[in-house]
């Protein structure tokens, strides 16, 4: 479970809007991602703040392909 | 159980914009320095800051350092240290070249130069008119400087500590301080970074009320840290709000979209701006927009289930109008307010933005306090910068784009003294005392001892947040403040019972938690007591039953002590360091 662990620190942001929609999204879905979501997610983290909350808001498209289904579920959250 | 121990020349907490500053100038002159952080450090809440960075440089139309320190002088409401006002705004213009030479990207002008752009209260000729001072890149100015300043830092071979939270001060009898105790999260070992100079640069600690634009890691660990080692902190009931943020989040709805016709209402209904000014109306200046909004909800015409917020009303701009004039709003509040400002109101309240108040320091970044015959002394080993300092350069207001500034110019100032005084003090490293570690950890035996029966740490945090933001918000009311002191210290009193269910050791966010609540107690008592005390309007202390500032009486830095919630007084340095002073007036704009 620590990679878990490991990710819910790593939604502690430098803004708070990702502070609140990461912390939305792990409440409601982390415990059911599967394997690849997690590895998806854990890559969607490594983004810097302004990039990934331009592709949470909608604001930018997803910078590959891959990420396109859990992104659609940070966004839908 | 021993306690493993390092050893450095410097250990720097915290590693935002003026974290990375000093730890810059310490690696640069070859110092072992540690820098320690809770997130990595382009995550820092240093990212969030868009608006730019002040400096008289000059390149749009004539400007000088003379004139900034006007404004900053003002701005604060002669409350800033003149001579510390005087140190950042001439130091500003060479701060900002040399973030430049740094490789900082800058916005230019077609002739090459930085671009600058106006911002509130920065004006040309003393006042006379706006100017054009801000620098900035887009509106991603501390996300850049962050960048900027990080790479550097890599180049210089600066030590990281990431996801490592520093948890106490070390001081000995003669209360020097010879570092701190820390807990790296991935593993949950505490360990001793032993230091010549330990340098606090936590940043912000806007968590304290409910209403924050701060990110979550803006618990005031250095401020804690501070107090409970016996640090006062000073001015710390002033703190800067915004008229507008999203209620029961924070994220800001931007001004402009009372600008472009949007309206505030209370639960009834009635645009009551138009009581409190009315030819403005919601156009007012941000205090008088806030002070309405704080007096409607007090009054109880706030809405929602508590009556704790009021009510934005765009929808009569129409969608096409709020698309093309305020592009992002819609998407803002949808995903923070959930509605559609299309069709529903937005639910706002007054904001906390930033943090005027800290470790009292002068102007090379070194702490200092009252050293019991009515003068200063500098605390030997201890440094602070950026947020979590009080210079005090913005005394009761700050003025916008002077944040990065501050963290650039004492960032650096700070770093600049502590390799003087390392230069100057070969002796070897201090010996520790034996209970270096011992009231860390027993906190955290305490902690890992709770029975689970103890206070949550999320209800203790709810209670204080909800004290600060009802007793001690943006419009202070005296029966109000004084039920807030009584509830804060309650507040306090539970910290010390907090208990947490999960005793793991690997990344337990719930352990890291519950030792941010400590820090965030310490910064809600010293604000309560502070503002409680002060018996004037100044800045953003904002009372209702004191409406005026008072110089007579309260021209003077606050100095709150943890033990006995303590209260001294000293005098603001109205001298510059070679000008003429700038004699007090009303501050009109």
């Amino acid at each position: 479970m620590s990679d878990r662990d490991r990710i819910r620190w790593h939604c502690r942001r430098g803004l708070l809007e990702l502070d609140l929609l990461l912390e939305r999204f792990v409440t409601r879905h982390l415990d059911a991602l599967n394997v690849h979501q997690i590895d998806v997610f854990k890559e969607l983290l490594a983004y810097e703040d302004n990039d990934l909350l331009d592709m949470v808001m909608g604001r930018a498209e997803p910078v590959h392909e891959g990420l396109a289904d859990v992104l659609a579920m940070l966004r839908a959250t | 159980m021993a306690i493993a121990r390092r050893q450095f020349d410097a250990v720097v907490v915290g590693a935002g914009g003026s974290g990375l500053r000093a730890a810059l100038q310490l690696a640069e002159c070859n110092l072992k320095v540690a820098v320690l952080s809770k997130v990595f450090p382009t995550r820092s809440h240093t990212v969030a800051a868009q608006g730019g960075v002040s400096a008289s440089l000059g390149n749009e139309e004539a400007d000088n350092w003379h004139w900034h320190m006007y404004d900053t002088v003002k701005g604060s409401d002669y409350l800033g240290d003149q001579d510390a006002i005087e140190f950042m705004c001439r130091k500003a213009c060479d701060a900002v070249i040399e973030l430049e030479h740094y490789g900082m990207p800058f916005d230019r002008l077609d002739n090459g130069k930085i671009y600058q752009r106006p911002f509130g209260g920065h004006t040309s000729n003393y006042g006379e008119r706006e100017i054009k001072r801000a620098c900035a890149a887009a509106d991603r100015t501390g996300h850049a400087m962050l960048h900027t300043l990080y790479q550097r830092n890599v180049r210089a071979r600066t030590q990281f500590f990431v996801e490592w939270m520093a948890l106490d001060l070390i001081r000995n009898q003669q209360g020097d301080v010879l570092g701190v105790v820390a807990l790296e999260m991935e593993t949950g070992e505490v360990m001793i970074l032993q230091a010549k100079a330990t340098l606090l640069a936590t940043g912000g600690a806007g968590r304290i009320f409910s209403a924050s634009t701060n990110a979550f890691i803006n618990t005031g660990d250095g401020l804690g840290m501070a107090a409970r080692a016996g640090i006062p902190l000073e001015d710390m009931e002033f703190w800067q709000f915004h008229p507008t943020g999203v209620a029961g989040a924070g994220v800001l709805i931007t001004e402009g979209v009372r600008g472009e016709g949007g309206f505030l209402l209370n639960k009834d209904g009635e645009r009551f701006m138009e009581r409190y000014a009315p030819t403005v109306k919601d156009l007012a200046s941000r205090d008088v927009v806030s002070r309405a909004m704080a007096t409607e909800i007090k009054e109880g015409r706030g809405a929602g289930k508590d009556g704790e917020y009021i009510l934005l009303k765009l929808d009569h701009l129409g969608a096409d109008v709020i698309d093309k004039r305020l592009p992002g709003i819609r998407e803002i509040a949808k995903k923070f307010a959930n509605v559609d400002p299309v069709t529903d109101p937005i639910p706002v309240v007054p904001t906390c933005h930033y943090q005027m108040g800290g470790i009292p320091t002068n102007v090379h970044g070194q702490a200092v306090m009252p050293d019991g015959s009515g003068g200063e002394r500098v605390v030997k080993g201890l440094y602070a910068a950026g947020e979590c300092a009080c210079v005090s350069v913005h005394g009761a207001n700050r003025l916008g784009t002077n944040s990065l500034l501050d963290l650039l110019v004492f960032g650096k100032s700070a770093g600049e003294q502590v390799v003087r005084d390392i230069a100057a003090d070969v002796a070897a490293m201090p010996d520790l005392p034996a209970d270096a570690a011992d009231r860390t950890m027993a906190r955290l035996s305490r902690l890992d001892a709770a029975s689970s029966s103890g206070e949550r740490v999320s209800d203790v945090g709810a209670a204080m947040r909800r004290a600060m933001q009802a007793h001690c918000g943006v419009f202070r009311f005296p029966d109000s403040m004084a039920e807030g002191v009584k509830k804060i210290l309650e507040v306090a009193e539970r910290a010390r019972h907090t208990c947490i269910q999960d005793k793991s050791k690997v990344f337990n966010t719930a352990r890291v938690e519950a030792l941010e609540l400590d820090n965030l107690v310490e910064v809600a008592l010293s604000t309560m007591i502070s503002a409680n005390a002060r018996q004037e309007s100044r800045g953003a202390h904002d009372r209702s039953d004191f409406p005026n500032r008072d110089d007579a009486n309260w021209m003077k830095h606050t100095l709150w002590f943890k033990e006995g919630n303590r209260l001294e007084y000293k005098p603001v340095q109205l001298k510059p360091m070679t000008v003429a002073t700038f004699e007090p007036k009303a501050r009109v704009y």
